[in-house]
């Protein structure tokens, strides 16, 4: 009764402080109270691309996920894809509200207000060509199987990239590698017991999984291959080189293909950086489309 | 097979009467304990009714996860929607106690045997919507559940006190969007004056049939099951929300809503009740919709769960194995 009772009070008056309501609603500006000085000899353009890429790359892949609530295989299913999918939009929060502060918005700012935070100047107002994540989130997630591939290969790369940013010199990429760690190492993990259970699960499962492997595997072509602005970074001890991760990715990929009993596609050769630079297909403007559609309709509005 | 004990009766009365005594002592009944079959069968029924439809309310506030218009929203509205996902597996486990079986359930859900809260058949169609959600649907749906958490089935309530902890949370979050829209632009206030006028008396109907026509109501109270009747919680919800509106700058469309001094409570107009039976049979403006996806979930999907079951046996010899 006295439970009852709280609660009910807790609910009558619209005003009156925060005595009001049972929990507070806890979401801040993602880097306030973080100190953003850009470390001496980096060149803030280069930072702010930099997580633009790390950034666009969450954000994207965070949306790729979403699309599945309510479309889950199971409910603990659903509960994992939302937490993966959130996990990676507040990396993308970061990011992008870390390039923001170092004054790399492109030409968001010539469409957003400026009551509009950084993050969402940058999420909402590019367009595809300014966007910078790679083809390996972009794509569509295809299956149940084809979706855990891909989040098993896209969190092997982005964990062995975060292990190594946690010495970054850059102290607010170093924060947001080492929380991130954690997030990833999860992310990993649950795609790689998926890809078990269909690899090693049914005859039809073994083929859909392998279908998914086969279809990921082309796209990873160009996540390997640094652009200019990592090299300019790597140099002054602020990024790391995407080729330094390829043994350690090629190793976990292979354990978890043989252990689920699936064929080991030959590795693709690299080609020069695409999504990096811009260069996307139709799919990440169909998936702007959605995600930006609102928001762009009232450009002057605060949500 | 085990030889019954001393203090546990077997006999039907006086099984009986020590269930009645349980109930009349305010206590609770836990799944080991003897329950009549009509009290399993309600429980059942309105806690599958419960959890199929934090399930379906995923959808109409789920329509707008990927489009929301900001990324601290959508974070908001994500972990909304996955709480809710959570709360439907509470409520199944709620359920599996008294004997039910998850996929049985959602096949009775999918075959529209069993039903779900009619609101979630309207659709959302503006991002006023989910603030509308929040504020109205959930604040009526914690008007209904709280009284819950001493429902008389222990697993039950003690699943309602971490919902309703958790939908309040929520209710702040829609009603802290709505404020945020109302000191927008002008197309933003237009849009929760327009969500509000749609779902207003939706939310009213969530409370059910009025007292004089509630057939299970009677039984419902006797067993402890339900705590206050479906006009008493419309009432204090009108009471509570009829403030709140007025605080945000909307009004509620309902030309007879007063204040009666007498009383102290708000006086509100005649809810259609067509309307209600219309949409709970299945002729709302989402039904077929909702139940479309839910199925789609679960038959395109249907090969991964035989995997995961196939993967189980497979290596359940090995883990005992590795065990010993």
């Amino acid at each position: 009764m006295p439970h009852e009772e709280t609660v009910y009070d807790a609910l009558d008056h619209a005003h009156g402080g925060e005595g009001h309501w049972a929990f507070g609603t806890g979401f801040d500006e993602p880097l306030a109270g973080v100190d953003t000085t850009v470390p001496d000899g980096v060149d803030p353009a280069d930072l702010g691309a930099y997580c633009l890429m790390l950034g666009d790359d969450a954000l994207v892949l965070a949306q790729r996920l979403t699309q599945w609530i309510t479309a889950a295989p199971e409910l603990e299913e659903e509960v994992a894809i939302g937490n993966t999918a959130l996990d990676l939009l507040g990396q993308a929060r970061l990011l992008l509200a870390r390039a923001g502060s170092v004054g790399v918005l492109g030409r968001s700012r010539e469409r957003a207000t400026d009551s509009i935070p950084d993050e969402d100047a940058l999420a909402y107002f590019r367009d595809a060509d300014e966007f910078c994540n790679t083809g390996l989130v972009e794509a569509e997630n295809g299956d149940f199987g084809q979706t855990v591939v891909r989040l098993l290969v896209a969190s092997t790369v982005r964990l062995a990239v975060f292990a190594r940013l946690r010495e970054s010199r850059d102290p607010v990429l170093a924060a947001i590698a080492a929380k991130g760690v954690n997030e990833l190492a999860y992310h990993r993990d649950h795609a790689a017991r998926w890809v078990l259970r269909l690899g090693d699960g049914t005859a039809e499962s073994h083929r859909r999984a392998q279908d998914g492997v086969d279809a990921v595997w082309p796209l990873l072509a160009d996540v390997l291959t640094a652009t200019d602005v990592e090299r300019r970074l790597v140099a002054a001890g602020v990024a790391v080189d995407p080729a330094d991760v390829r043994e350690e990715v090629r190793d976990v990929l292979t354990t978890v293909l043989e252990r689920a009993t699936l064929r080991v596609p030959g590795w693709p050769a690299d080609t020069p950086p695409r999504g990096r630079a811009g260069k996307h297909g139709p799919e990440l403007t169909a998936l702007l489309e959605t995600l930006q559609g609102l928001a762009r309709q009232h450009p002057a509005a605060t949500w | 097979m085990s030889a019954p004990t001393l203090d546990r009766p077997t006999d039907e009365a006086a099984l009986q009467q020590q269930f009645d005594a349980t109930i009349a002592a305010d206590r609770r009944i836990e799944p080991r304990d003897w329950m009549p079959e009509g009290y399993r069968k309600t429980l059942v029924r309105q806690i599958a009714q419960h959890a199929h439809s934090e399930i379906i309310g995923m959808q109409p506030e789920g329509d707008w996860l990927l489009a929301a218009p900001s990324l601290r929203r959508k974070a908001i509205l994500l972990a909304k929607v996955q709480d809710e996902a959570g709360h439907g597996m509470y409520l199944y486990s709620a359920a599996e106690t008294l004997g039910a079986d998850r996929a049985d359930l959602t096949d009775k859900l999918i075959e529209s045997k069993q039903k779900y809260s009619s609101i979630f058949n309207y659709p959302t169609l503006t991002y006023a919507d989910v603030g509308v959600i929040g504020w109205l649907v959930d604040g009526a749906a914690i008007c209904n559940q709280v009284p819950l958490c001493r429902s008389s089935y222990g697993p039950y309530a003690r699943a309602m006190i971490r919902i309703c902890k958790e939908e309040s949370f929520h209710q702040r979050q829609g009603y802290e969007l709505l404020m945020t829209m109302m000191s927008g632009t002008p197309a933003q206030r237009a849009m929760v004056q327009d969500a509000v006028d749609r779902w207003w008396w939706p939310s009213l109907m969530m409370f059910g049939p009025p007292d004089d026509d509630s057939p299970n109501s009677a039984q419902s109270m006797a067993w402890g099951i339900k705590r206050h009747s479906n006009d008493e919680l419309r009432q204090r919800y009108v009471d509570m929300s009829v403030p709140q509106a007025q605080f945000l700058g909307v009004t509620l469309p309902d030309p007879d809503l007063h204040f009666d001094e007498e009383t102290g409570h708000w006086r509100f107009g005649a809810i259609d009740w067509d309307e209600f039976k219309r949409v709970v049979s299945g002729n709302g403006p989402a039904n077929a919709e909702r139940i479309r996806r839910r199925r789609a979930a679960r038959d395109d999907n249907a090969w991964v769960t035989e995997a995961a079951t196939a993967y189980a046996a497979k290596h359940a010899g090995a883990a005992v194995g590795s065990a010993a």
